[in-house]
């Protein structure tokens, strides 16, 4: 029974929030922009993280910044570059499409090139290898052979 | 041409061996720094407390006003590897590198009791509290520090604290370099 219980209760538990009351912005339209961008912005002490998911204070700051740089005025890209300008793009979790990072998007599409030139090659030995069909001697003894198992 | 055929995707995964061999070398935690040939970024910081002075991103040099290379240290009271790097930086200061400090995330007096103790090797010490000179130099953590050359442009970024290697094979060459270069 309390095994149970404790199942409950831990079905009904919600994550915690990293972002503090304190720092949420009294404009909820605001507030939600600054959740989207938080949300795609690495948190460059935890790595894998984002700054709205993470602890650390430096994640804080980073949340603190993004708020004052909205309510400043300035549009989703202009808070996500303020960031970007300090960081490099490394802060961005999704990889922005530049020289460094051409290797990441394109390479799958080189192994799946490799992979389509495979098939292609195997698709044609195939062909050339397949076997000449039967002369009208040899079907004959084929058909002997068959009866004979018969 | 068989053999090619099955000697291909073993090539490939060797490559791929030597790549993945070649990320597990690489620290993650180091963020390579977009500042390098950069200016440092306009910054005037208050010292520990009214009787020191701070500094600001002027005293690093110009193009117009060129000066020696100096290092720029990011420490805190707080961290827990800054008191390793310590005597690294008492060494650093005695062998005439000038060493400027960025107490970074502190509060001043916790700086000031930490550096009584441990000793000061720094020759100015700014004061960033709120953490902001701090992000727009990109800083991700404690110890950090850069190098400037006489212009006040970022050169490099060591992050985590000075080893003795470090700064015999790394940064005492770069700083004659600089030296050179001016």
């Amino acid at each position: 029974m309390r095994g149970v219980a404790a199942l409950v209760a831990l079905l009904l538990a919600v994550p915690a929030f990293a972002v503090l009351p304190a720092e949420q912005l009294r404009d909820p339209a605001l507030e939600t922009r600054a959740r989207a961008i938080s949300a795609g912005i690495r948190c460059v002490v935890c790595q894998n993280q984002s700054i709205d998911d993470s602890d650390a204070p430096l994640a804080h700051d980073l949340r603190v910044i993004v708020r004052e740089r909205l309510t400043a005025g300035a549009t989703d890209s202009q808070a996500v570059q303020y960031l970007v300008d300090r960081y490099g793009s490394y802060v961005l979790l999704k990889p922005p499409l530049e020289p460094a990072t051409m290797a990441l998007w394109f390479a799958p599409l080189g192994f799946v090139g490799l992979g389509a030139v495979g098939v292609v090659l195997y698709l044609r030995r195939r062909v050339a290898g397949a076997a000449p069909p039967l002369s009208a001697s040899d079907a004959a003894a084929a058909d002997a052979l068959l009866e004979d198992r018969i | 041409m068989m053999r090619a055929l099955f000697a291909a995707p073993v090539a490939l995964f060797a490559a791929l061996i030597v790549f993945f061999a070649y990320g597990l070398t690489q620290d993650p935690s180091h963020i390579p720094s977009i500042l390098i040939d950069k200016p440092l970024p306009r910054f005037d910081l208050p010292g520990l407390d009214a009787a020191s002075p701070g500094f600001g991103s002027a005293a690093f040099g110009s193009p117009i006003a060129r000066g020696e290379p100096k290092l720029l240290n990011v420490f805190a009271s707080w961290c827990a590897a800054c008191p390793q790097e310590h005597p690294m930086l008492g060494r650093i200061a005695a062998e005439g590198t000038p060493l400027f400090g960025l107490d970074w995330k502190d509060q001043p007096d916790a700086a000031k009791t930490w550096l009584a103790q441990l000793g000061n090797p720094y020759a100015r010490i700014a004061s960033d509290p709120g953490a902001r000179t701090g992000i727009d130099l990109g800083v991700t953590g404690v110890p950090e520090t850069f190098v400037v050359d006489g212009r006040g442009r970022v050169r490099y970024k060591q992050i985590g604290p000075i080893t003795v290697d470090d700064w015999e094979k790394t940064l005492k060459p770069m700083l004659v370099r600089l030296r050179n270069e001016a």
